[in-house]
């Protein structure tokens, strides 16, 4: 307990005192050995090996513990709650302890409350549905009140965490687990007192849910792959010209803070964050002298780098979620005036994601250092784009990032770095993302 | 690489199979009608609305979790509440037949039929699974509740040898399939059966206990956590497939930047996925080989002037080395491509040295990556003959040291059978 505030251990201990109190004093006339000591293994398997989800972990245990309550009542239920402390694996003891002291209070509750409103456990029958169910929907309803109560408290004592967030955050997130762990161990209970074959319907009952649980996690194992995937395969395709690393992921995350405060829903929100990332991977299709090249361009060169959103396009074709993103991605160099490329579109014309990363391409591209001039502060890179608003840009979207930016400093990167191998950093390129250049080529190039 | 029959000969013996089950089956329960018909007609509804919802799994496989659940819980079912049961095994086969068939027309009015072979697998599963319960339990020797423990250790034991019977005849299909040896095949398909599998079988067992006391309510009860394991395993296939275009797509980047030829990380990667598949690789070394091979030009991005052709073969031996160091050094970047990244750093590493021993350290995937490369480069999309045996020899030349001569042999075999299928 050495990394424990004096306060959290004596929580703790008071915990541990108040529920060894209740089963030594409650002892019942008779206590269903067998079916206690079963579920108790069943227990401390399930929770051995939960799962964590954020911050607090839910497991499927809770099943067993409702089983508990309806099959042997409240005492027999805190015994299974309170051999959380048998759990399986290195774990500190005053988490042990914790946790069999409120698994075990939690469930006397709980099977109090059903005794109280006139649950008869081990006598649970199919004729009892459903005058029972309320009996059952309050022990449930009291359990996890006290496992919050509870939980809440010592986050409190030991991680100074604000009570009322805590609580209600704990309460809120979990309700609709609870309802459904409620209802499987509903179910476990009657097959358990009707069938006689207790433990094999508990397994048979919880490997689905194990597979499943599985398969969450591989997914979201799966999906950081993917993240991390997509951002260091873009960050090597970066290298190729000499623009600082990270401008994709910096578009990204403006367009995100830009879509937050028009209000755009969540899911295309994660596809504009990927449209953000790839949306200059077409890039590789410009001749690297092209790219690298100091001064103003030809018609010819200006010609081969308009065409890099389509080139874009032909290589990510093939992913479909990308769907919507693949307009964020085409249109990007499109300007409100029509003016822009590849495809001239006007005003409305131009699909919203593209509105969107047109602003945040042009702010990175200004916020950031290159080899022919330092980086601009943010407020004159907003000066820059503010005045381009209407005609190269969405004035929506401008506004959009003048209050993100209010809301959040930008934490741009600065410096150069030379691309990691053998291609060479010519200094003075040009970057067709800055709306100034922009201006000044078509000037010369129209 | 267009299927051709004798690829398909597994599945075809599994279908004649099962169409011979079924024909037979049609023919004896047609004399009579159903014990128990509004049974049935429940039971029916829940594998037609099963196969209605199928999903497509990892590893190019479907299933129809919930149907599956149901059928063999229809043939495993003893009491329905107080009442014992009387269907014999050739009604489940009947109904499974026709539920999965009404099932299937959705799919089939839309232009996305079920494969045969999989509706034929499940169909022989359940046949199985009630073949030998159906005559145990008609015999009367369990007396529920009494016996509830024997009972419910037998269903256990016959859901399972159901579910080994799946793998063995999905494992039959696939080595034909695939080309690759039935034992790595059968090892494939059991442990695709610890998951799914073992999920559908309990909950098929758990149904059919639970029916005594919930009597039908046991159906839907018992459908929900499946019903969540079908949900999570669709989105696992969803982002493992969209992983998979990614990087396919992103490794069409040296083709776009006109370092390498048009389609020649695409085709590498066939080549060698077929080639692994035929050596037995497991699945998991298949995905990190396909993964690796599709992106093993990465170096490359690096030089300033491209090779002509993207052909790293005319390369020099110690450019290929850096240039395999490069690109694996940009997939450790990622931190989840460990393996990828090995077998990449690798590919440029001869087989033999002059006067050494093999090295057998080099993993498979690079030997069999630096043989289809070489190919590649020789052949790229050319249908023509000569090419192709002019590749395959020359490959042979260097046989003694640069390549795995089990690799080539290999590698000869599957470029032969896709030369002969694509006339």
């Amino acid at each position: 307990m050495s990394s424990l505030p004096r306060a959290a251990s004596a929580y703790i201990v008071s915990l541990a005192v108040v529920a060894l109190g209740i089963l030594i004093l409650r002892v019942p006339a008779h206590v269903p050995v067998a079916p206690v000591l079963l579920l108790s293994a069943l227990f401390v398997l399930f929770e051995s090996v939960f799962v964590f989800v954020g911050a607090f972990g839910m497991s499927l245990s809770y099943t067993i513990t409702l089983a508990s309550i309806l099959i042997v009542g409240p005492w027999g239920a805190a015994i299974v709650g309170g051999s959380a402390f048998l759990t399986l694996g290195r774990h500190p003891l005053h988490r042990r302890a914790f946790n069999a002291a409120q698994f075990a209070l939690a469930a006397y509750c709980a099977g109090f409350t059903y005794e109280l409103l006139g649950g008869a456990p081990a006598r649970l029958r199919i004729d009892d549905f459903p005058g029972i169910l309320g009996p059952i929907a309050a022990a449930n309803l009291a359990f996890l009140l006290v496992n919050s109560l509870l939980l809440t408290g010592i986050l409190v004592l030991a991680e100074g965490a604000p009570p009322r967030p805590v609580l209600a955050e704990t309460l809120i997130k979990h309700s609709p687990s609870y309802v459904a762990y409620g209802v499987f161990g509903l179910v476990l209970a009657v097959l358990w007192v009707g069938l006689a074959i207790g433990p094999l319907a508990a397994l048979l009952l919880l490997l689905p849910l194990f597979v499943a649980r599985w398969a969450i996690s591989q997914y979201s194992q799966e999906q950081q792959a993917y993240e991390a995937t997509i951002r260091t395969l873009v960050q090597a395709v970066e290298t190729k010209d000499s623009y600082t690393r990270g401008h994709s992921e910096r578009v990204s995350r403006a367009s995100v803070m830009i879509a937050r405060v028009i209000g755009m829903r969540e899911d295309r929100l994660s596809a504009l964050r990927y449209a953000g990332i790839l949306h200059d991977v077409g890039k590789l299709g410009v001749p690297t002298k092209v790219l690298q090249k100091s001064g103003k361009l030809t018609d010819d060169e200006f010609a081969s780098i308009k065409l890099h959103p389509l080139r874009g396009m032909e290589m990510l074709g093939d992913i479909e979620f990308l769907d919507e993103a693949f307009k964020g991605i085409l249109h990007h160099h499109e300007r409100l005036d029509g003016l822009g490329y590849p495809m001239g579109l006007k005003g409305a014309q131009i699909p919203e994601f593209a509105r969107v990363i047109a602003v945040a391409d042009a702010f990175d591209s200004m916020t950031s250092t290159r080899s022919y001039r330092n980086a601009r502060t943010v407020e004159a890179a907003i000066e820059e784009i503010k005045r381009c608003r209407g005609s190269q840009f969405d004035p929506i979207m401008v506004d959009a990032l003048v209050k993100a930016l209010a809301k959040e400093p930008w934490t741009g990167s600065v410096g150069v770095e030379a691309p990691r191998i053998l291609a060479s950093n010519t200094p003075e390129s040009y970057d067709h993302d800055d709306p100034s250049f922009a201006s000044e080529t078509r000037l010369a190039g129209s | 690489m267009r299927r051709q029959l004798d690829d398909e000969r597994g599945a075809i013996l599994v279908v004649v199979l099962a169409g011979l089950l079924v024909l037979t089956s049609v023919v004896l329960t047609a004399q009579g009608s159903p014990a128990m018909p509004w049974v049935a007609l429940f039971f029916g509804g829940f594998i037609a609305v099963g196969e209605v919802v199928r999903i497509s799994m990892p590893g190019a496989r479907e299933a129809a979790p919930l149907g599956a659940a149901a059928a063999l819980a229809y043939a495993l079912l003893g009491n329905l509440g107080t009442y014992a049961t009387q269907h014999t095994a050739w009604d489940a086969v009947t109904l499974t037949a026709l539920a999965t068939l009404v099932g299937a027309l959705p799919h089939i009015a839309v232009g996305r039929a079920p494969r045969l072979d999989e509706l034929a697998r499940r169909l022989l599963t359940v046949a199985f699974a009630a073949a030998i319960f159906r005559p145990v339990w008609d015999s009367g020797q369990f007396k529920v509740p009494r016996d509830n423990w024997k009972l419910a250790l037998f269903m256990v034991l016959v859901a399972g040898l159901a579910a080994l019977l799946d793998a063995v005849l999905a494992a039959v299909v696939r080595a034909d399939r695939d080309r690759a040896p039935y034992g790595a095949a059968l090892r494939g398909e059991l442990r695709a059966v610890l998951g799914l599998g073992s999920a559908i079988a309990a909950t098929g067992v758990l149904i059919a206990l639970a029916a005594q006391i919930l009597g039908l309510w046991a159906l839907p009860i018992f459908a929900i956590p499946l019903l969540l394991v079908q949900f999570s395993f669709r989105r696992y296939a969803t982002i493992r497939e969209t992983y998979r275009q990614t990087i396919r797509a992103l490794s069409r980047v040296t083709e776009v930047a006109g370092y390498t030829e048009t389609g020649h990380s695409g085709r590498v990667s066939q080549l060698c996925v077929a080639v692994g598949k035929e050596l037995g690789m497991s699945e998991q070394d298949l995905q990190d080989l396909e993964y690796a091979s599709l992106m093993h030009d990465l170096g490359q991005l690096s030089l300033t002037d491209p090779i002509p052709g993207g052909a790293t073969v005319m390369a020099t031996h110690d450019d290929q080395v850096a240039i395999a160091k490069l690109g694996s050094g940009v997939i450790r970047q990622t931190g989840v491509l460990d393996r990828v990244a090995d077998i990449v750093e690798r590919q440029a590493d001869p087989y033999r040295r002059p006067h050494e021993a093999a090295d057998l350290t080099l993993p498979l995937a690079s030997r069999i990556i630096k043989a289809a490369n070489a190919y590649d480069d020789l052949v790229g999309d050319s249908r023509e003959s000569s090419r192709r045996l002019e590749a395959i020899e020359r490959l042979r030349l260097s046989m003694a040291y640069d390549f795995d001569p089990v690799v080539v042999q290999t590698l000869a075999r599957v470029t032969e059978h896709a030369a002969a299928h694509a006339l």
